[in-house]
């Protein structure tokens, strides 16, 4: 079958299932599916990556949900029309997420059942410290340019270091409120976030 | 007729939490750990926290969207097959929904170039940071690092964050990892029928 859902679909699956370490480390293997093919121009993906780091959500599922949307009808003019796009859109979207879904599923049945065994036991003991680690290396990796000084000007890296170091007090410490202490929500500081980057910038 | 009812909420919430963690995650998966550990291990108190790092060193070692990975780990952990697919469904729902909303209504060119929409994510990208930082140090007490095991999320994270191609991968430490809690536990076996 050469229909542009097909092999969309099947681009997404091997998204899906070769796609080890997230976000950013799929994005290569993205391209090469996509602009490979000629569903979309390399200029159009660099605007499709930008775009995923101003909205939220997962990368993988955002550039899935574009491609899916644009691919069918740049590649066959009989496709074009909102309907179709979000034909393209879903199919991918489900491509990308269905296969990983039931790898967990699987592994998480699979590890309850065995769970009072020993070596299982003893696998989770040693991969807790280095979970530890992975999410470390995932806080120094995004302690970038790009995250604190895009435009290279000393007040504006200052200015983030700053928001950076209130946003992890107001998570992390308690403060007092009526007489009880209460830790805010990541999600209201992210908010909060927004608004100072809205008020300074 | 209660039970089901009671069901049907515990569905609905979990539903609700997930999509209220896929609307507000910036930068990948990892940024999302602080909110589902406020979510799910503080406010509902559905998984203790040593479970929750359990689930993620399992949605970390397989393949595909980590956000997604970890969301079916969890929902699985509640309320199994239907638990998952709510959970993973409400992570992928707002950016599927909204991306869609931007693809058909907007061009490329309009979010790019809003100034206002760059000015908030300049605010918003270093607060990220602090989200994934927070919960390295909640997973370090949940992991309970001894003076013995402390070297290890350390030389993890240096390694990683080198960028260095295959040292650097991720997976590489995971599969140490599970090797080396396999490897002390049959030595310290073997140390007891000794005894």
């Amino acid at each position: 079958m050469n229909n542009i859902y097909v092999q969309l679909i099947w681009a997404y699956i091997k998204i899906g299932i070769f796609g080890f370490g997230g976000g950013y480390a799929m994005l290569s293997l993205v391209e090469k599916s996509v602009v490979g093919p000629g569903w979309i121009s390399e200029t159009m993906f660099t605007d499709i990556v930008a775009i995923s780091q101003m909205t939220p959500g997962p990368i993988g599922i955002n550039s899935a949900t574009y491609i899916g949307y644009v691919a069918p009808g740049s590649v066959d003019p009989a496709f074009q029309g909102v309907g179709w796009g979000i034909l393209g859109s879903m199919l991918a979207t489900l491509a990308v997420v269905l296969p990983s879904f039931f790898l967990v599923l699987y592994s998480s049945h699979f590890i309850r059942r065995h769970q009072e065994s020993g070596a299982i036991k003893a696998i989770f003991s040693g991969l807790r410290p280095v979970v530890v680690g992975l999410i470390a290396s995932a806080a120094i990796l995004l302690m970038n340019s790009a995250n604190f000084n895009p435009n290279g000007v000393t007040w504006q890296l200052v200015t983030n270091i700053i928001i950076c170091v209130a946003a992890f007090c107001l998570v992390f410490f308690p403060i007092p409120w009526k007489g009880k202490k209460i830790k805010l929500h990541p999600i209201l500081v992210i908010i909060l976030a927004g608004l100072a980057g809205y008020i300074i910038y | 007729m209660t039970e089901k009812k009671d069901n049907r909420n515990l569905y609905l919430k979990l539903f609700t939490s997930f999509f209220k963690i896929g609307a507000f995650t910036f930068g990948g998966g990892w940024a999302m750990i602080s909110i589902i550990e406020r979510e799910i291990v503080d406010k509902n108190h559905w998984i203790e926290r040593d479970d929750f790092l359990d689930l993620l060193a399992v949605a970390q070692s397989l393949p595909g969207i980590l956000a997604v990975n970890i969301a079916t780990a969890v929902g699985d952990k509640l309320h199994g097959l239907k638990g998952s697919a709510l959970a993973a469904l409400g992570t992928i729902l707002p950016s599927f929904l909204l991306i869609l909303l931007i693809a058909i209504f907007l061009t490329p060119d309009m979010i790019k170039n809003n100034h206002t929409i760059s000015a908030i994510f300049m605010g918003i990208r270093p607060a990220v940071v602090a989200l994934i930082i927070a919960p390295v140090i909640t997973s370090a007490k949940a992991a309970k690092l001894q003076w013995k095991t402390v070297w290890i999320p350390v030389v993890t994270a240096l390694m990683i964050s080198l960028d260095m191609g295959t040292v650097s991968s991720p997976i590489l430490y995971i599969v140490l990892g599970a090797l080396g809690g396999f490897a002390v536990w049959k030595i310290s076996e073997k140390g007891l029928k000794k005894r």
